[in-house]
């Protein structure tokens, strides 16, 4: 494998169907039924999985939801503040594990 | 930004037969994609065929007073092809004995076209049903002999439709130029004045959103509340619909799209997004376009790759509603445009 990430690989996405139909039908069922408008509208999911691509550092869901973001006229400003969102998340949940530290340093510590 | 047009900067793509090179070449030729016609005869939907004409769509001239990035009709102030006043005279004739419900007067900014108004005021006399305008609204502000242009179309009971990419300044002046924003702010302002656009007024106004980028548009209606909770919220402006419409791969896009390397997955999701149904009721099949020198096309962008009707009748002079009904609708790879998704037409999606 010269390249672990291609491009090209996210449109063979639906491929995967080909080596296990009846889960990999039940999986896109239940993806397209979840980005369907509901209690939150299409555009505030289309948020949530872009910021979610990027805790996830899932090369690409960023290139699919940028571009599913662009096509609902989400503005760049609105993206990036989606991003600051799973950035203050993914660091908030680093930073309350220093929770644990201190509670150990305080047990062990004299 | 651009500042003029492809033929004025003398790029290669300012020849249609490039374009339509173009768009066989490539992924095209080597069997990577399906062309449109392999993908329509999936489905044995080709030949396309013109049914019962429904919309004349009549281009005055390809001046316009903006440089728009995505531009099809690779308008602009440079560009001088204007219908003249006997090819209008002819056009009139043509109205009046059509069994079109729809004339639709595209540009260019139809405006800029010194013959216009007269135009619009022997069109309007023909009892049309529904008479279009589709002005960019900068229009409207760009000159102080334009400024009574909202008070004529409301005199004429013309049906507008303009172009306003997004309820945000940034997004709007990208595609469209600095200053195009604010422009279209003051005009739909003063549209709403007349009673155009309101809630249960005659007088209609809709809107047409084209991506500003190498996407496909999202879904019309979703976008439709984004576009009136916008405007309504920062402007208090309103309006009927909004037409989400796919830019095709020709002029100035296609020279963009290359330019900026998005050509071949441009084409992929647009073939991707293929839809069969909307292949039913794809514009072209109940829509004639006249250029400005008269000639007949099966839409405005078979207009602007200057491929003419499939039929003896090629010219406004020679025009029969009979003999253009049934014609094979002439088609090539960007025709895909109009078939992705919901589809896209001048009207909006169609599927």
């Amino acid at each position: 494998m010269s390249n672990y990430y291609d491009d090209k690989d996210l449109r063979k996405f639906g491929k995967i169907t080909e080596w296990s139909e009846e889960l990999g039908n039940k999986f896109f069922d239940y993806y397209s039924e979840v980005f369907k408008e509901g209690a939150l509208s299409a555009r505030e999911k289309s948020l949530i999985a872009l910021a979610v691509a990027h805790t996830e550092q899932c090369p690409y869901c960023i290139d699919a939801y940028t571009k599913d973001g662009l096509q609902k006229a989400i503005t760049k400003e609105e993206m990036m503040e989606a991003i600051h969102v799973g950035a203050a998340i993914k660091s908030g949940a680093t930073l309350v594990h220093g929770v644990q530290m201190m509670n150990k340093v305080n047990k062990l510590d004299l | 930004m651009a500042q003029t047009s492809l033929q004025k900067r003398h790029s290669d793509l300012a020849q249609s037969n490039k374009q339509l090179e173009l768009l066989s070449n490539g992924i095209f030729a080597n069997g990577e994609l399906p062309t449109f016609k392999e993908k329509i005869s999936e489905t044995n939907q080709f030949p396309l065929k013109a049914k019962k004409l429904e919309i004349l769509q009549i281009n005055v001239g390809y001046m316009c007073n903006q440089v728009c990035e995505h531009c099809h009709v690779d308008a602009g102030p440079d560009r001088k092809e204007i219908m003249t006043k006997k090819t209008m005279q002819e056009c009139i004739e043509v109205i009046k004995n059509t069994g079109a419900h729809t004339l639709d007067l595209t540009g260019g900014a139809p405006e800029m076209n010194p013959n216009f108004r007269w135009f619009v005021e022997e069109a309007s006399k023909a009892g049309i049903k529904d008479f279009i305008v589709r002005s960019n609204l900068t229009i409207i502000r760009a000159n102080k002999k334009y400024y009574d242009l909202p008070d004529f179309f409301k005199k004429h009971n013309v049906h507008v439709i303009s172009s306003m990419p997004h309820w945000t300044r940034g997004k709007t002046d990208k595609q469209r130029g600095d200053g195009v924003f604010d422009k279209s702010i003051k005009a739909l302002q003063e549209l709403n004045e007349r009673g155009y656009g309101m809630p249960g007024s005659d007088l209609r106004l809709d809107l047409v959103y084209n991506p500003s980028g190498a996407f496909l548009p999202g879904d019309q209606a979703a976008m439709e509340k984004d576009f009136k909770k916008g405007l309504m919220e920062d402007f208090n402006i309103q309006f009927h619909n909004l037409f989400a419409i796919t830019n095709l791969p020709i002029a100035r896009f296609l020279d963009y799209l290359i330019a900026s390397e998005n050509y071949d997955d441009y084409m992929y999701a647009l073939v991707d997004a293929y839809n069969p149904s909307a292949v039913e009721n794809v514009m072209c099949t109940n829509t004639l376009s006249i250029s400005w020198d008269g000639y007949l096309f099966d839409c405005d962008f078979n207009q602007m790759l200057e491929l003419p009707v499939n039929s003896k009748a090629k010219h406004i002079s020679e025009y029969n509603e009979e003999l253009l009904e049934g014609r094979n609708i002439t088609i090539s790879q960007h025709c895909y445009g109009c078939t992705a998704g919901a589809g896209s037409s001048c009207q909006g999606t169609v599927a």
